[in-house]
């Protein structure tokens, strides 16, 4: 089990990661989730012994990491990029680790096959790196990472560099590929949608600071603060007299604050709120309007594709109680 | 505030750091033993030797005396001549070696390659050659022998920039080459004209890379010794002949102490100057732009590349000729007087002997060199954790280039006076010249690799040490496969700037064991036609040598060789 006790790191004296816990137990994968700059690589690069600690431990199953080169720790890191050996085809690139064990030549291939055809990949063995696609090559990266059977994934932001539909199909496969191999991993990102395609756990880290942690839906359903909920993907974050109203509407417990997302108001002519379209745009799915309700201001809504309200128009708009969340004070 | 979180955490806060960064430090230290005392034992001890023979008297040391010598008239007629020398050569050599950096970087134009190796020759040419092969075309028997230029200034400001040009093409053309072209096209799409692209867009882009050009080409001019001294006859001298001229015919060694001081501090200054301005290193990840075919509006350009192929050329097809003219007509005689000592006893050994003697020199000079400046570059360009790593990298990094600009007369002197003192007597060791030269080769060397793996991105090395691979093994398999290229092409470099070394080579090079350029330098001060015809073939034969070995490094295609 992988723990990090108060883990401070600081580049020339100016902190980057400050005092941070966390607890990761085998077989799990943790995000952590945070906006560039937040000290999330940083923390990553740790953790493999690639930055040195300036406060506080890096634990794993109850010895100090301190002192122990990133080659001793068993970690296997995966970057954004891949970072394949250009030089070795895929099949030389995976099998790396298991050269530097040793493992014998036909063991060693008939790992390297496995690997390949866990990641979708059977029959690359022979290419060279600069033959792939971007999502081939991270998905080569991974069976390279994999192929030592890490004590620890430590994945940096594996997805970011690929485009969208990619992204979403391989978040996926990186799911099941993790869950098939029982690796524990630790993934940092700053895409929230990759976090929750991939991970169990959710740790939130801003400005070198570990805001929030805990199980994915959990961190979703209540973030703990209003720069979270809009980093998390919630549209707007209401507060006071507005929020109030919302929550009523959505029949709620009272809160101070209340997070929305995009599609929690919906257009209903039962619903709660009244309101008056100020614009209107389709979508594949919907169509996206922003409302101005009595009492709260211009808000996100959307209506089905039959028969939506043009700009001007009257509504009533229903809370979908699932799609906001309130946040303390 | 602050609550430790178990009976270990504030043990963990303070001691397991200490230990790490020590062991990072202990590699550091152990990678740089062994370049740091041979530069030590080999350049500071003999230079500074050197210079405390000048500063000391009787003892005491006497820094009055210094500016006593810098205030003589002919010391200030030196600095002047050295000035404005420097300065007008870097000019021409800037001036002519942009539009070659263009044509032979940007355009798509047959046989550029070859053109790039032959327009390289000239800087490792032994500058010995270059100052007989503009002898020979300036003689008053010359073919230019009408403008009455032998022995002027103008000579020695055309041999300096002679020697420097390619400088500025390999800089500014890596530069142009890695130059993302779509600004430039964005200007063009805004209506700006070829013109205005090169004025708006291109220049400032290259504004780096021409100013670090610039200052080294001016060290280099600065610091001009076989040039000089076999160009400038008795009517000329810079600080680095007045060096020489000090100690070998006046012995006045105070003056050349103080000479080698303010030479130190000037080049001290201007290296700083150019690292700061060295255009971004490139590297694996650099992006080489696709020569483009030749248009109509690349006619100037290519007009003042001819013009600058004549100018490199006339000197080289003159001393050919001339060596293949014996009393007025063609003949090979010169080059089969080179297994003779020359007439009237101008040498000890053959001709053909020191050739045999320089190849060997070259060989341990170069091995020497690729060992020091592989351990440098290997140590400068690490990856530092905190600020205290990155300073001394830093100050290694600078510590090293010193012999780029540190005359090699000193250091040829220095050896002469240090090194037979202490614990080894190297003056009569077959390895002192080779040493001597290593050092001269060295910045050249780490100037090469360091650039190289800079440019390996770093994240390599930390993929293959999170799978497992211990430092050694990710050397080999991060940073060998990149490596060996430039490291075959710096092993060729430091191979022919080794041949042509004759500064410190001069001084170290015993009688009976002489190098090509100090047997080249000893036949055109010897009466005799035919001594000075043997030196005319014998500076074709170390010419085409060298050419042929830069031809060979220049087929390994690496970027930064000859950059700084």
């Amino acid at each position: 089990m992988l723990s990090l006790r108060e883990v401070s790191i600081s580049y020339d004296g100016v902190p980057a990661v400050e005092e941070v816990s966390l607890d990761l137990p085998d077989g799990q994968v943790l995000a952590v989730l945070g906006p560039s700059g937040s000290g999330k690589s940083t923390l990553l690069r740790a953790v493999a012994g690639l930055e040195d600690v300036t406060g506080g431990a890096v634990v794993w199953d109850g010895r100090d990491l301190a002192g122990v080169p990133t080659h001793r720790r068993g970690f296997a890191l995966m970057f954004q990029d891949g970072q394949l050996f250009h030089h070795l085809s895929v099949a030389r690139n995976v099998g790396y680790a298991l050269r530097l064990r040793r493992v014998p030549r036909a063991q060693a291939a008939r790992r390297v096959e496995e690997l390949l055809e866990l990641v979708g990949l059977s029959g690359y063995g022979e290419r060279l790196p600069g033959t792939l696609s971007g999502g081939e090559r991270q998905r080569v990266a991974l069976a390279r990472s994999l192929a030592v059977e890490p004590r620890l994934l430590l994945l940096d932001e594996p997805l970011s560099a690929l485009d969208a539909g990619l992204r979403e199909r391989l978040a996926g496969d990186l799911r099941e590929i993790l869950r098939a191999a029982g690796t524990t991993a630790l993934l940092v990102t700053h895409d929230h949608e990759e976090a929750f395609a991939v991970a169990d756990r959710l740790a939130v880290l801003r400005e070198g600071r570990l805001v929030q942690e805990g199980a994915i839906g959990q961190v979703w359903r209540s973030p703990a603060d209003t720069a979270t909920a809009l980093f998390l993907g919630y549209a707007r974050v209401l507060t006071g007299p507005a929020a109030a109203l919302v929550v009523e509407a959505a029949g709620l417990p009272d809160a101070p604050a209340l997070a929305v997302r995009r599609s929690a108001l919906s257009v209903d002519p039962a619903g709660a709120l009244a309101g008056t379209v100020r614009a209107a745009r389709d979508t594949p799915g919907q169509v996206r309007l922003v409302v101005d309700v009595a009492g709260v201001g211009e808000v996100d809504a959307v209506a089905g594709l039959e028969r939506p309200p043009a700009p001007g128009e009257a509504v009533r708009l229903r809370v979908d109680p699932g799609r906001v969340a309130a946040i303390p004070g | 505030m602050r609550v430790p979180s178990g009976p270990g955490a504030p043990r963990g806060r303070q001691a397991p750091r200490g230990r790490a960064g020590l062991g990072r430090l202990l590699t550091l230290a152990a990678l740089a033993v062994v370049p740091v005392l041979a530069l030590g034992l080999f350049f500071v001890v003999p230079v500074s030797g050197m210079l405390a023979r000048g500063l000391v008297v009787d003892g005491v040391v006497d820094p009055g005396a210094v500016l006593e010598v810098l205030g003589r008239p002919r010391v200030h007629r030196v600095l002047w001549f050295t000035a404005w020398s420097a300065s007008a050569a870097t000019a021409l050599a800037v001036l002519l070696g942009l539009p070659a950096a263009y044509v032979l970087y940007r355009l798509d134009l047959p046989l550029r390659r070859l053109l790039r190796a032959l327009l390289l020759v000239p800087f490792v040419l032994p500058t010995v050659v270059v100052g007989v092969a503009f002898k020979q075309l300036l003689r008053e028997s010359g073919p230019l022998g009408f403008l009455g230029l032998e022995e002027s200034a103008v000579a020695i400001v055309l041999g300096l920039a002679f020697f420097n040009v390619s400088v500025v093409i390999r800089v500014v053309g890596g530069a142009w080459e890695s130059l993302d072209p779509r600004p430039g096209e964005a200007a063009a799409a805004l209506g700006a004209s070829p013109r205005q692209v090169f004025r708006t867009v291109t220049l400032p882009a290259l504004r780096p890379a021409i100013v670090s050009a610039a200052s080294v080409v001016f060290l280099f001019c600065a610091s001009g010794f076989g040039v000089v001294l076999t160009l400038g006859g008795l009517r000329w001298s810079t600080v680095e002949t007045e060096i020489y001229l000090l100690t070998t015919n006046l012995l006045d060694l105070q003056a050349a102490a103080a000479l080698s001081i303010l030479q130190l501090v000037v080049v001290s200054v201007l290296l700083a100057l150019s690292a700061r301005l060295r255009a971004v290193p490139g590297g694996a990840s650099r992006v080489v732009a696709r020569p483009r075919p030749v248009r109509r509006g690349d006619w100037p350009w290519l007009g003042a590349t001819a013009v600058l192929l004549v100018y490199v050329g006339a000197p080289i097809a003159t001393l050919v000729a001339g060596s293949l003219r014996v009393d007025g007509a063609w003949s090979l005689g010169n080059y089969r007087a080179l297994g003779t000592a020359g007439s009237e006893q101008a040498l000890l050994v053959p001709v053909t002997e020191a050739l045999a003697n320089s190849v060997r020199v070259a060989v341990d000079a170069t091995w020497m060199a690729l060992l020091l400046g592989g351990l440098v570059a290997l140590v400068v360009t690490r990856r530092s954790r905190g600020r205290a790593e990155r300073r001394v990298r830093g100050a290694l990094d600078a510590f090293f280039m010193l012999p780029l600009g540190v005359s090699a007369v000193t250091v040829g002197f220095g050896f002469l006076v240090t090194l037979g003192r202490g614990p080894v007597d190297l003056r009569d060791s077959a390895l002192l010249v080779p040493i001597a030269q290593a050092l001269v080769a060295l910045p050249l060397v780490v100037r090469t690799l360091a650039p190289v793996l800079a440019g390996i991105d770093d994240r390599q090395r930390q993929a293959a040490a999170s799978l497992g691979a211990g430092p050694l093994r990710t050397l080999v398999t991060v940073d060998l496969p990149v490596v060996w290229k430039p490291l075959l092409a710096a092993a060729g470099f430091a191979f022919a700037v080794s041949l042509g070394e004759f500064g410190a080579t001069s001084f170290l090079a015993r009688e009976d064991r002489p190098t090509v350029p100090v047997v080249i330098f000893r036949l055109i001060g010897h009466p005799g036609a035919m001594n000075y015809g043997m030196a005319l073939a014998a500076s074709v034969v170390l010419a085409a040598t060298t050419a042929l070995v830069m031809l060979a490094v220049e087929r390994l295609r690496v970027g930064s060789v000859g950059a700084f």
